[in-house]
This record gives C-alpha cells, structure tokens and sequence, in this order.
C-alpha cells in the first residue's frame, strides 16, 4: 500500500516535469511567438524579480486580503440570514424560490450595477466580491437547517428551548457540512470576483498586475502573475479541504 | 427548486412585493436616478432593448460564445478524462498537473487571451473553454470509475477493441453522468462568457450592461440584467428536465438532486 503511493507521487512529479519540458521545447523551438508564451525559466525568473524586487507581492497580498475580506463577510452574513430563513419552514417557503431564482445569476452581471451604486473603487469590488460569494453559504445553511433530523426537532420541543438555543444548540451543530461545503465553493467565487474587480477598477492586486503586463506586451510578467493566482487557488483549497476534514472529524 | 416557484404562490409573494414596493417608492419620490429605476421604466426599457435590435444581437453573440467555447472545453475535457479514466498510468502521470493547473482562475486568463487573441470571438472561446475543460475532464474520469466492472467482462469477453469499447459499453454507461457535467458546464459557460464581456470583451450582454451604466441608463441596464438571470435559470430548467426525461429509468435520484 506504502509503496504504492510513493509510486503515485513519483508519477504524479513524473508528468509535471514532463508537462514543463514540453512547454520549454515549445518555447525553445518557438512553436507559438515568445510574446504569446514566454520559457518557464522566463516566466520563473519574471516570479523571482516581481516578487523579489518588484511589487508582486504587496500585489498578491492585495488580492488575497480583498479574497479573504470578502469571503468572510460573506460568510457571516449568509450563516446569520441562513440560520434565520432556515429555522423557520414558512420563512424558507416565501423566501427561498427568489434565492433559487437569483443563484444562477452571474455574479459579474451585478458589476455595473455595483458601479453605479459605488463608484470603479475598491468598496465596490469588496461588495461584489460579498454578493457572489454569499449564495453557496447562504443556501448551504439553509440546506443545512431544512434538514435537521425531524426526532431532534421533537426533542427541542420538548426540552422548550427557545428559537435561538434551537439556532446554535441544534440548527448550526447539523449545518455544519452543508456550511463548510458552501464555504469551500464561495472562497472560489471570491478570488474570481476579487480578480475581476481588479480588472475593471485597477486597484492594486494580481488582476491589474496582469492585465498590466499583457497590455505592454511583458509575457513573462503575465504568466507570473497566472501563476501566482493559480497558487493562491491551489493553497486555499488545500487549507479549506484539511479545515474541513479538522472540523468534521467527529462525524466519522 | 422550480416546483416550488410553480406550485406554491408563496414563492411569489416576495418578488412582486418587492416589485411593487419599488414602483411605489418611485411614484411618492419622482427624482431622476442615475442608478436605479423603477420597474415599469425597466419595462420600458427592455422593450426599448428589444426594438432597436440590442437584445438580440448581445445575446446572439453571448450564447454563441459561450456555445463555441463550451464545445472546445467539452470535447477537450471529454477526451483527455476518457485518456485519464482509461488508464491507470495516464491517471497518476497526469494527478499533479491537474492539480496544480485546474485552480487557476478562468478570469485569470482574460488578460493573456486578449494579448493572444485580441478583441473578438476567440478570445471568449478559449477562456470559456478554460472554464468548462475542467468539469468534463473532472466528471469523465469520475463517470468512468464508477462503471459496473462486469460490463467491462463481458466487453473484454466479447472480444470488443478499444473504441467499440469506448463507445458501445463505455460512453452509454457513463451518459447519465456525463449529461450533469455538460449541465453544469452550460451553466458555467454563460457565467464565464458575461464575465469575459464584463471585464473585457467588447460584444455582448455582458458589454450591454455595461454601456447601458456608462451611457447612464439604469432602465436598460436592470432589463438587461433580468434578462441574463432569465436566461441563466431558464437553460438550467430546460436541462433539468431533459436529464430527468432522458436518464430516470436509469438512477431514478440523479434528477431529484438536480
């Protein structure tokens, strides 16, 4: 079994490098224009100096912190509205078709009205970020709530609890999953959003790094900062999925 | 979800409050605003959309968009998740790059498919095809993991080559599941193509939108923007039902968690 899964890492490292040697012979042999696709040992290098010398990382500090903002105040709102619609069965039955209605809609779609409401500043891409990212949370919660076995209802009846003790003694306990699953998927829409606004309003951050570097034609600084975005995807995902195994280690 | 729109007038209720409310406020406070209109001005709106020929041609351009770039991603991802699902070794050479590529933000990719491609259809095509590769490929290998080992017998038995394989016993089986994925990618590309517009991409509805706030029109901009949501709900709908016509003989629960 143990040596199995060396073999599965040894594979897995096997195919990157593979992946970037064809990616170097590309580039090398100048198969697509340098200014499309830049070396990896460019695009490695431009990471290095950025993050060294240049602003790459008060930028990739910038985008995480407007991420991680958003996302928390989108999570509180939609654990608190959720666990507030969710407890009560007539609450969900007049109000969660709209919610249902409104998930599809692209968040993005919401960026002019954000713009004339705020202005292009950074308050309105902190609010979009908030909007998008609040739906997963919000309907997870719900889900949550909506499905709390029907025998610990009766026992809340009977011990009297109050509406609140029911909300964080019961409700939120059995949301849990549904929460932290919600919560995973929101992190993803908020660093969309973040990147987005960044793009739109050239707030400091990887968006307007990026769009920067290609708009002057610096391939290598472009790829850096994909690179980095990508990482940022790659480790809060990590962090969220071992969070979650944390939390819910009770359940198994 | 949809049943409980159209059972239940409860469902309603909220909406055309808050519809009501708006034209209400709107009547006792007549001011011009830049931002917000009241809904039979968005009303109006949007016939205005619809007469001067903006509506359907942003949503022509958005739709086909969004389609060209979601059939790249779904033959690419289709193909390589068979690749992966097929082959053990494919499988665990391929586990690290998907892993480290797939987080990679599909706005991320806006700037460098501008330089790549320019103003235009294709560079819509490729970040939406970005998007959508990955659930295919994703839900592919899932898809053909969880085929019954014993149709794999009997093809092998049967003496099939690898392509009858694939598309008699493979393919059919996995067609439940691989309909979910093209469902959520339909949904995904249409997200991804308006945001493309938004940010970037001067053609449709996502552009729409933001001409009608940058030329101060809050009335079509809101008519637009219900129009998109309308769009979005009514293809997941549509999907929906087809996946429940098409595959309930076959996991009655596939639809019901739809």
């Amino acid at each position: 079994m143990k040596r199995f899964r060396v073999l599965d890492i040894v594979l897995g490292i096997l195919g990157l490098l593979t992946l970037l040697w064809i990616w170097h012979l590309v580039t090398m042999l100048e198969l697509i224009p340098r200014v499309f696709l830049p070396s990896p040992a460019a695009t490695i290098a431009a990471l290095e100096w950025g993050l060294v010398n240049g602003d790459l990382l008060p930028q990739t500090l910038a985008t995480i912190n407007r991420m991680i903002q958003g996302w928390l105040l989108a999570s509180l709102v939609a654990i608190a509205v959720g666990s507030l619609i969710g407890v009560s069965a007539i609450a969900r039955a007049y109000i969660q078709p709209t919610l249902e209605f409104l998930r599809p809609l692209p968040a993005s779609a919401i960026i002019p009205v954000a713009i004339s409401i705020f202005g292009l500043n950074s308050s309105m891409v902190l609010g979009v970020v908030v909007f998008g990212a609040v739906w997963p949370t919000l309907l997870g919660t719900i889900h949550g709530f909506a499905h709390v076995e029907p025998r610990l209802v009766e026992v809340s009846r009977l011990l009297q609890m109050s509406r609140w003790e029911f909300i964080y003694k019961i409700g939120l306990p059995n949301a849990v999953p549904d929460i932290l699953a919600g919560m995973r998927l929101s992190l993803t829409v908020a660093l969309i959003l973040a990147v987005v606004g960044e793009l739109l309003t050239a707030q400091e951050g990887l968006g307007t790094a990026v769009l920067h570097a290609a708009r002057s034609y610096r391939a290598a600084d472009l790829y850096a900062g994909i690179l980095l975005l990508g990482l940022i995807g790659l480790v809060s995902n990590y962090g969220l999925a071992i969070a979650d195994k944390r939390i819910l280690a009770w359940k198994n | 979800m949809t049943a409980a729109l159209t059972k239940s007038w409860r469902g309603w209720l909220l909406p055309f409050s808050v519809v009501i409310g708006a034209e209400a406020w709107f009547l006792f406070n007549p001011i011009l605003s830049d931002t917000l209109a009241a809904p039979s001005k968005i009303i109006r709106g949007a016939v205005e959309t619809m007469m001067d020929g903006t509506l359907l041609r942003t949503t022509y351009q958005t739709l086909f968009g969004a389609a060209a770039g979601l059939f790249i991603g779904m033959a690419a991802g289709t193909a390589c998740g068979i690749v992966i699902g097929l082959f053990w070794t494919a499988d665990r050479l391929s586990s690290w790059s998907v892993e480290m590529l797939r987080p990679i933000p599909s706005v991320a990719l806006i700037p460098l498919s501008l330089l790549t491609f320019g103003y235009g259809y294709r560079m819509e095509y490729a970040v939406v095809a970005w998007a959508t590769f990955w659930p295919f490929l994703i839900l592919t290998q899932h898809a053909l993991k969880q085929i019954d080992v014993r149709l794999l017998e009997v093809s092998r038995l049967m003496g099939f080559g690898i392509f009858s394989r694939i598309f008699k016993i493979m393919l059919p089986a996995a067609a439940p599941r691989l309909f979910t994925a093209l469902r959520l990618a339909v949904g995904l590309s249409l997200v991804v193509a308006v945001t493309v517009e938004i940010a970037a991409n001067p053609q449709g509805l996502g552009y729409g939108l933001m001409v009608a706030q940058e030329s101060l029109r809050p009335d079509r901009m809101f008519a637009l923007l219900i129009w998109v949501g309308l769009l979005g709900w009514a293809l997941n709908y549509i999907l929906v039902r087809l996946e429940g016509r098409l595959f309930a003989h076959r996991a009655p629960g596939l639809a019901a968690d739809a």
